[in-house]
């Protein structure tokens, strides 16, 4: 909310100023955005009445002119603006004058005439206008004063971003009435006495929904003449609380909604077609506001109505075809007590708000309905005349406010500071709540016009507020202590990340909603999780594979001239809707060199083998087997399920050349994609002997089908059961030039180890052959 | 005959000090103290003397050997010392070429800044705790006090999700963590949740995800007093300034209250750094904990703009493009 400094200092002034106010306001929970000048700073420009015009004899478009500041004496200023006439009242910067822009104005010969000062337009003094040239004051401007004083220009406007609980500062009564609370300064109200009714014009009114509307007041103004201009002073509190003027009848309902806070609305009579009920919406019918929408409403939404129509949607907007327009001699002036749960929402349901729905929605002070009647009639009549009719007002159940209790001891329980009860007690009463002690409890009724004061820790909020969070000492605890508990079997998501830093990828984060197609590509995922309301179509569906967003960010650094991409993402995926369908995965992707171009390395691409490493890595010191996978995002010959305790726990491979094709990625990406939950679990680590005899080696080279795999050599090598080998690990993989078509040769280290001795050359050569004769049935033979 | 021994060691001596080859080192050994060499030939001569003077030339030779011995090893030291010398030279290298091999990646700004928050926080005794980012009504608005309707609710703009059951959203906050935890778990409860959550939002300065973390105690005697002791402790350990001022500012949030917003004091003036509050009653009813006996704090903080402060980032909108040219500053 907006508002006019000055405007609220005609409420209550208290010794402080304008910085102060906004700290005093923001420090209150009523956070001040922005206090800026209502003009920016220019002195000694007086109003001037222009007496003659004359062209100037050596300039076609400049005048010279008599210009009256009230002195004795008229000046002569040289002027150029091409509504410049005698007789208008103008603002005149005399010599001196410093103009925004820290333009000074100086004696000066314009083209051979002397020129002492400048007449403004609006413009240059800041006050940006529409028109052309001077700005022309009204003629009963009063000549030789200040035009800052003239037009209240040291006024400053603050805007106020209030929290939804507080709807009683969203006003300049509600807001002077907090300043008063805070400061002690006297509050000045508005008086509303009742206007004498002249008029026998009436409307009766009838509540259909009483809980929804539980106080409904209106009367006919008959006689008002509705083309009556707005006075300039209820103009410019307008506009400073950033209400634009309409006209006379609607800006006396805006003013009162700024000043008092209760949203108003004017009918014009004429068209009103019988009495007035506050009832639900039918089905079926309809309405068309006065910002043009037409409305097809429901049974949910309240209206006001008269006999044949609904002519407002309570509470939020009037219907277009009752406003008051010109012409409308007549009018039925409305001021309610909507509830808000009924006006929460439905205006955002259509796209919408109102100051009105604003205000209703968090709750308008229903003890002042009549008030704002008063005042707004009495406005309009000032103003627009015509003859006031007797007020109808239909009542039902008003909220309640039942008493709040609030424990001496629970204030000092929550806040952690020991305030004394009569000092609580002057805290609650200098805030108009009516309270009183008994005991160690404080018994707090609410008035009309606080919606946010239901219970105990309101009110130690309102409490802690007015004395001060400040105030409030920062203490060491009285809480206990205990240290962390540190499961041995798990480790955190962080190392997972550790790990893979520390081998050369950087950590990526990537939005968890995608593109759909990416979710089709790399996932074979035909029915993604969708989005109701995507910020972006290609930000429409959530991810089950973070492996589109590795891909598109390498298509980034691609674009950006990189030669060489590693990076990770360890983020949940989306499988299905429920809490447990929701795993985090952690996904990494390799492309370019293996290492970073180095004058001691090859330019050899990263391949399968490499990023095997940093899975077998992250996974250590557990051990995985690598099953051939059918993967849509991956190469079928070179992928890999990661497969841990029989459970698939991710997938390694190299990215599917049709992908890598068409996302232009020039070659393939090494990707992989795992479980996180598999890989946070370790075997609690539990250290073994170490033999004290030395190991034996041998090496066996065998020769093979290439599709006899080294996971079967292995697993064949197990089978032989031998107990003193201790370890079988290829070292040398060899195709090519000496070995027939289709074979290859590899070549195992071998160790054997014994712990009670050392061993013997034949029980070493008895285990070899032993491991030979396994190999042999999977078709290897040993390469002589 | 003594002075020639004199004569026969300064001879060894020079021809010792001529030669810088291990081989004719050798020679020169054998020459003056081999078998037939010329001072081992004079004890041969000792034999013909009187024991008078067999005692005195017999002592001069002694010593004419063992100089020569000396000079030997030291010579034998100084060659051997000087080979070494040249094998070194011979294999130093340009230290100055790089490292060979892996240069090492990195982690996130946002995950770096996250870690460094849950050590501080874990040093003071609150556990890490997580959630899912696709959560139900209850527990993103119902279970935090926030109903249907509430203007509150328009304070974040939600994402849906398609759903044939019950309304489903990203979870806006990492509030939900908190309640899942406290239905979980009976106070005392002491964590802090980190995560990413979702609003419609996306310009210059919000993203449609970021990241946040969530505090909450819970306890017998929890009070605001060490809801701002907490926190001005760990603003102050996270930026490691003691002198940092910080000010806590009414303000509302429907699962808080009272309730402050934290504004810290930076060089252009306050800036507010996230928002705070005790454990609204209306929450722990919720979540089938006594409000009478506990009490508790909760908060919440941007993590983007906890890291774009400690690493002077001013767009957020680098977080989310991956570039490594950015991401690569973060070792």
């Amino acid at each position: 909310m907006k508002f006019s400094e000055l405007w609220l200092r005609s409420w209550v002034n208290p010794a402080i100023n304008s910085d102060e106010l906004s700290h005093l306001l923001t420090m209150a929970g009523l956070e001040v955005e922005e206090n800026e000048p209502a003009a920016p700073e220019f002195t000694s420009v007086v109003i001037a009445e222009v007496l003659s015009v004359t062209k100037h004899p050596d300039a076609d478009r400049l005048n010279v002119c008599s210009v009256n500041v009230g002195e004795a004496e008229p000046l002569q200023i040289v002027c150029g603006a091409p509504n410049v006439a005698a007789g208008l009242k103008v603002p005149c910067a005399r010599v001196g004058a410093v103009l925004p822009g820290d333009f000074k104005i100086k004696q000066a010969k314009v083209r051979g005439i002397e020129s002492s000062g400048m007449l403004c337009s609006g413009d240059e003094l800041g006050m940006p206008s529409d028109v052309d040239g001077l700005l022309i004051l009204p003629a009963d401007a009063p000549v030789g004063t200040p035009l800052r004083d003239y037009l209240t220009l040291d006024d400053r406007l603050m805007t106020l971003k209030l929290t939804p609980n507080r709807c009683d500062c969203l006003s300049i009564r509600g807001l002077a009435r907090e300043v008063a609370a805070l400061t002690k300064a006297p509050l000045h109200a508005v008086d509303t006495p009742a206007v004498a009714v002249t008029s026998t014009l009436q409307r009766q009114v009838k509540l259909d929904a009483g809980d929804a509307c539980p106080r409904y007041a209106g009367r006919v103004i008959a006689g008002v003449n509705q083309a009556a201009h707005t006075p300039d002073w209820m103009k410019q509190r307008l506009e400073r609380c950033g209400v634009r003027p309409i006209s006379a009848i609607v800006d006396v309902t805006n003013y009162v909604l700024l000043e008092l806070g209760q949203p108003m609305h004017a009918f014009d009579l004429a068209k009103l077609e019988g009495d007035i009920q506050v009832r639900f919406a039918k089905a079926g019918e309809q309405i068309k506001l006065l910002n043009d929408k037409e409305l097809a409403l429901t049974d949910d939404l309240l209206v006001i109505a008269d006999e044949a129509k609904p002519v407002a949607l309570a509470g939020i907007m009037g219907g277009a075809d009752t406003s008051v327009e010109a012409g409308c001699t007549d009018i039925f002036l409305e001021s309610a007590f909507f509830a808000p749960n009924v006006i929460a929402g439905k205006g955002r349901r259509f796209g919408f708000s109102s100051d009105s729905s604003h205000r209703f929605e968090r709750g308008v002070d229903f003890g002042y309905v009549r008030e704002a009647l008063e005042r707004a009639t009495a406005l309009i009549i000032d103003i627009c005349g015509g003859a006031a009719g007797p007020i109808t007002e239909a009542l039902a159940e008003l909220p309640a406010r039942p008493a709040v209790a609030l424990r001496v001891s629970r204030v000092a329980k929550v806040l952690g500071v020991q305030l004394p009860a009569a000092e609580i007690l002057d805290l609650l009463l200098g805030l108009g709540l009516r309270s009183s002690l008994a005991g160690d409890v404080i018994t707090v009724t609410p008035p009309s016009y606080r919606f946010d004061i239901e219970i105990e820790e309101d009110l130690i909020e309102e409490v802690a507020r007015v004395y001060g969070y400040d105030r409030i000492p920062v203490a060491a605890s009285n809480a206990k202590m205990a240290m962390l508990p540190q499961a041995g079997h798990l480790r955190s998501k962080h190392s997972l990340k550790q790990i893979l830093a520390g081998r050369g990828y950087q950590e990526a984060i990537n939005y968890a909603f995608v593109e759909a197609q990416w979710e089709a590509d790399f996932a074979a995922n035909a029915a993604p999780i969708k989005l109701i309301n995507p910020i972006a179509s290609q930000m429409s569906v959530m991810r089950s594979t973070l492996l589109g967003g590795l891909i598109a960010g390498l298509q980034h650094n691609i674009n950006r001239k990189q030669d060489r991409v590693r990076l990770f993402e360890l983020a949940r995926v989306f499988n299905g809707l429920a809490a447990d369908t929701q795993p985090e995965k952690i996904a990494a992707l390799a492309w370019g060199g293996r290492f970073a171009e180095q004058w001691g390395a090859g330019k050899e691409r990263v391949d399968f083998f490499d990023v095997k490493a940093d899975v077998e890595a992250l996974l250590a010191p557990r051990v995985a087997e690598f099953r051939r996978a059918n993967h849509p995002a991956l190469h079928p010959g070179r992928s890999a399920e990661v497969v841990l305790n029989g459970q698939v726990i991710g997938v390694l491979g190299e990215l599917h050349p049709q992908w890598v094709q068409q996302y232009s990625l020039v070659h393939a990406p090494v990707v992989f994609e795992l479980d996180v939950a598999a890989l946070t679990q370790v075997d609690k680590l539990k250290a073994s002997a170490v033999s004290k005899f030395q190991p034996v080696r041998r090496d066996l080279a065998l020769l093979m089908d290439e599709a006899v795999t080294v996971a079967e050599l292995k697993a064949a090598f197990a089978s032989a059961k031998q107990a003193i080998v201790a370890e079988v690990e290829v070292f040398d993989v060899y195709r090519g030039k000496g070995l027939p078509e289709g074979k290859k040769s590899l070549a195992f280290k071998v160790l054997l180890q014994d712990t009670h001795k050392t061993l013997t050359d034949e029980e070493v050569d008895a285990a070899m052959t032993a491991l030979l004769k396994k190999a042999e049935k999977c078709g290897a033979i040993l390469r002589t | 005959m003594v002075a020639n021994v004199q004569t026969l060691l300064d001879a060894g001596l020079a021809a010792l000090a001529a030669t810088n080859d291990p081989v004719e080192l050798e020679n020169v050994k054998a020459q003056y103290i081999g078998k037939q060499g010329e001072i081992s030939q004079l004890m041969k001569q000792l034999a013909s003397l009187s024991p008078e003077e067999k005692k005195t030339f017999g002592a001069t030779v002694n010593q004419a050997k063992q100089a020569f011995e000396a000079a030997l090893t030291a010579k034998r030291d100084a060659i051997a010392a000087q080979k070494l010398a040249a094998q070194l030279a011979a294999e130093a290298l340009d230290i100055t070429q790089p490292g060979r091999g892996h240069a090492t990646g990195g982690l996130h700004p946002v995950t770096l800044v996250q870690q460094r928050i849950e050590t501080l926080f874990a040093s003071m005794g609150f556990a890490v705790a997580d959630g899912p980012e696709i959560e139900n009504d209850f527990h993103n608005f119902e279970a935090l006090n926030i109903p249907k309707n509430h203007p509150a609710r328009a304070m974040q703009d939600t994402f849906y999700v398609e759903n044939a059951g019950e309304p489903l959203v990203l979870r806006t906050h990492t509030s939900p963590i908190q309640v899942r935890y406290m239905l979980d778990n009976q106070p005392p409860i002491k964590i802090v949740a980190p995560g990413r959550v979702f609003r419609v939002d996306s310009d210059a300065t919000h993203s449609p995800m970021f990241h946040q973390m969530e505090g909450l105690w819970v306890d017998e005697n929890v009070s605001f007093a060490d809801l701002k002791s907490v926190i001005v402790d760990f603003l102050r350990r996270f930026f490691e300034r003691d002198d940092l001022e910080v000010r806590f500012r009414p303000s509302f949030f429907p699962f808080t209250e009272p309730s402050a917003e934290i504004d810290v004091k930076w060089s252009k003036g306050w800036m507010e750094v996230g928002g705070c509050g005790m454990v609204h009653p209306n929450v722990l009813k919720n979540v089938n904990i006594d409000p009478e006996k506990y009490t508790g704090f909760a908060f919440g903080i941007g993590l983007d703009r906890f890291a774009m402060l400690y690493y002077g980032v001013n767009d957020l909108r680098l977080f989310f493009e991956n570039d490594l040219s950015f991401l690569s500053q973060f070792k």
